[in-house]
């Protein structure tokens, strides 16, 4: 199977197991029915063991694995008669991020999300999902147009960062994030934020102060990455693994950091073995998400979206 | 100075260590100027507002000493100076650390704010101070410098905050990620009621930080030579592999680049922070 992950050779290779049995069964006389049966019954037990107790560094890497699932791939499976809008209508189009208008049960929305690519020459074109300041300014564009004609936002979460590239420096990387959360703190529509992939750092949150925040089960959402976390901490960017569980990165750590929402439970093995499961999964999230904040009135919604990160935060007083 | 003269034709720039470096000087009475070397006494950089006496580098310049460089005589009220960083992530060391630098910069933690007068204009004022953790931003930092700008708002006073950051806090991870969010929000609703914001990025101000409130004044200063950016200059080389100009990321860059109203000399800051502020205390109807 392509994109094997680590943690899960084992159920790989009893699966393997299994199949050559089967195939013997089906050339030979012999009956081996029942000893496939009880082996069956063993991955399972092996494969449910293997899921539940993931470890930060084994979500990491399903947050990672090459055939997740992008904001394009869940578009299709959300959303009807997507039209993408591009460009920052100041510099460029940044592919890095994309963003439109499309129907959600029968009602516009303005999706927005990362996007990272399916193969090297794509992922060139869309910078690894990694995006320049002119990704932010269209994002915004595409808010303040979601304003205008009072559509809920939905934004879909899923980068390594904010490139670290001398033009985006040049053009103002800082204050094109800043601006994004600045702008976003009070726009008068719901917004509703997913982390389907990696959430990393400010490049994340620039598309992620939103009325409601989910992550998927295996998503993480950090302010550096395991690996940039080691480096700094231990001189040593191997240690990622460590660093993984010592910043709290998991969708479970987030919750319990009463950053989040909720958790949006993936399909068993990780969003990439049924992106159409996986869909459904969001979808009755989203459905329920955007109901909730349908009822509050404009204010409420600047109100209630201030209130959820004016309290973020761990301190005590000497006094 | 002899150093330099013997390592002539050896090497073009001459490696010393950090600690030697320190020893060339007598501590305390002297000091000696990072950029262009010379020795001056530390009484009269002092008094020249740590401005290089010979080259116009700007010293750092802790939260304490910029305020009395700054504000009108005794017209500073602190707020929130009782608040703590708590252990969320239960880092190791990170208590530690919290205690050795509050030892160390005498702060509770990396800004302080309060109300304070410039030249008879009272504002809400908030200073970074590198001398505590870098002057970077977790829950602590970013709580007072919110609670200063809903003061700010309450009092309809003009918030002033003058930045030295390396980012978010590593030790409070997506906590401190979500102080971004939190102070950025808050500048929001105080810019909606009208609530003039000004920023004066000093050295440094980079990550989290300049991704947030930094940016976001309706006026956006520096002092000069202030390094000033998102991602860190090793990083960035490292990812496109070129070498980047002398003066990136420095004020002087931002400045050309279009990314902030104007570069201003300490000895002149006070000055042009009244005359901002004067030019906003009429309101602008009439």
């Amino acid at each position: 199977m392509a994109g094997e992950l680590e943690f899960e050779k084992p159920v790989i290779e009893l699966r393997k197991k299994i199949d050559e049995l089967k195939e013997i069964t089906k050339n030979a006389d012999v009956d081996l029915q029942e000893e496939i049966e009880k082996l069956e019954n063993r991955l399972q037990k092996l494969e449910s063991e293997i899921y539940k107790n993931l470890k930060p560094w084994d979500r990491v890497q399903i947050a990672r694995h090459p055939n997740r699932p992008t904001t394009l791939d869940y578009i299709s499976y959300l959303f009807e008669d997507f039209f993408e809008c591009h460009g920052d209508r100041l510099f460029g189009d940044d592919e890095a991020i994309v963003g439109g208008i499309a129907k959600y049960k029968g009602k516009p929305v303005t999706v927005i999300g990362h996007q990272r690519g399916k193969d090297t020459k794509e992922n060139i074109r869309r910078n690894f999902g990694m995006p320049h300041p002119e990704g932010y300014r269209k994002a915004l564009r595409l808010m303040y147009q979601a304003e205008k004609f009072k559509r809920p936002i939905i934004c879909f979460i899923d980068t390594k960062g904010a490139y670290p590239g001398k033009a985006a420096e040049e053009r103002g990387q800082s204050e094109a994030i800043a601006r994004n959360l600045f702008e976003m703190a009070g726009l008068k529509v719901p917004i509703v934020c997913i982390v389907i992939g990696e959430g990393g750092s400010g490049g994340a949150l620039a598309l992620g102060v939103g009325n409601s925040i989910y992550m998927l089960e295996n998503s993480t959402y950090s302010v550096i990455s395991p690996e940039g976390a080691a480096s700094i901490l231990w001189r040593d960017a191997t240690k990622a693994k460590q660093a993984a569980e010592t910043m709290k990165i998991t969708a479970q750590d987030l919750k319990e950091l009463e950053i989040i929402d909720g958790i949006i439970p993936e399909v068993k093995g990780g969003a990439h073995r049924d992106v159409a499961k996986q869909a459904e999964l969001i979808d009755a999230v989203l459905e329920q998400a955007l109901k909730n904040l349908s009822h509050l009135s404009e204010e409420q919604l600047v109100e209630y979206r201030y209130n959820k990160y004016e309290k973020i935060g761990r301190f005590s007083s000497l006094k | 100075m002899l150093k330099d003269i013997l390592s002539k034709g050896k090497k073009k720039y001459a490696t010393i260590p950090v600690d030697s470096h320190k020893a060339e000087v007598p501590e305390g009475i002297m000091t000696k100027c990072p950029k262009c070397k010379k020795i001056m006494f530390t009484k009269e950089l002092e008094k020249n507002l740590k401005v290089c006496l010979h080259c116009s580098h700007h010293f750092q310049v802790g939260a304490r000493e910029r305020l009395q460089q700054l504000l009108d005589e005794n017209s500073f009220e602190e707020l929130d100076q009782d608040l703590i960083s708590e252990n969320p992530l239960n880092f190791p060391g990170y208590l530690e650390k919290l205690e050795q630098d509050r030892e160390k910069s005498k702060l509770n933690e990396a800004v302080v704010t309060g109300t304070g007068a410039i030249s008879g204009y009272k504002t809400v004022i908030a200073v970074m101070d590198s001398n505590f953790r870098m002057g970077s931003m977790g829950s602590v930092v970013g709580e007072k410098i919110k609670r200063a700008i809903e003061h700010a708002g309450q009092k309809r006073l003009p918030f002033i905050i003058f930045t030295a950051s390396g980012g978010a806090r590593m030790q409070e991870g997506v906590l401190s990620l979500m102080q971004m969010a939190k102070t950025s929000a808050a500048l929001k609703k105080f810019s909606d009621e009208g609530g003039l914001i000004i920023s004066v990025m000093t050295h440094p101000t980079t990550g989290g930080v300049s991704a947030s409130f930094a940016s976001l004044g309706d006026y956006n200063l520096a002092e000069p030579g202030a390094l000033i950016g998102f991602a860190g200059r090793r990083i960035i080389e490292q990812t496109i592999r070129e070498e980047l100009p002398e003066d990136f990321q420095t004020a002087e860059f931002l400045l050309k680049h279009g990314q902030l109203d104007a570069v201003i000399p300490r000895h002149e800051l006070k000055d042009k922070l009244s005359l901002l502020l004067e030019l906003h205390s009429t309101g602008g109807e009439q």
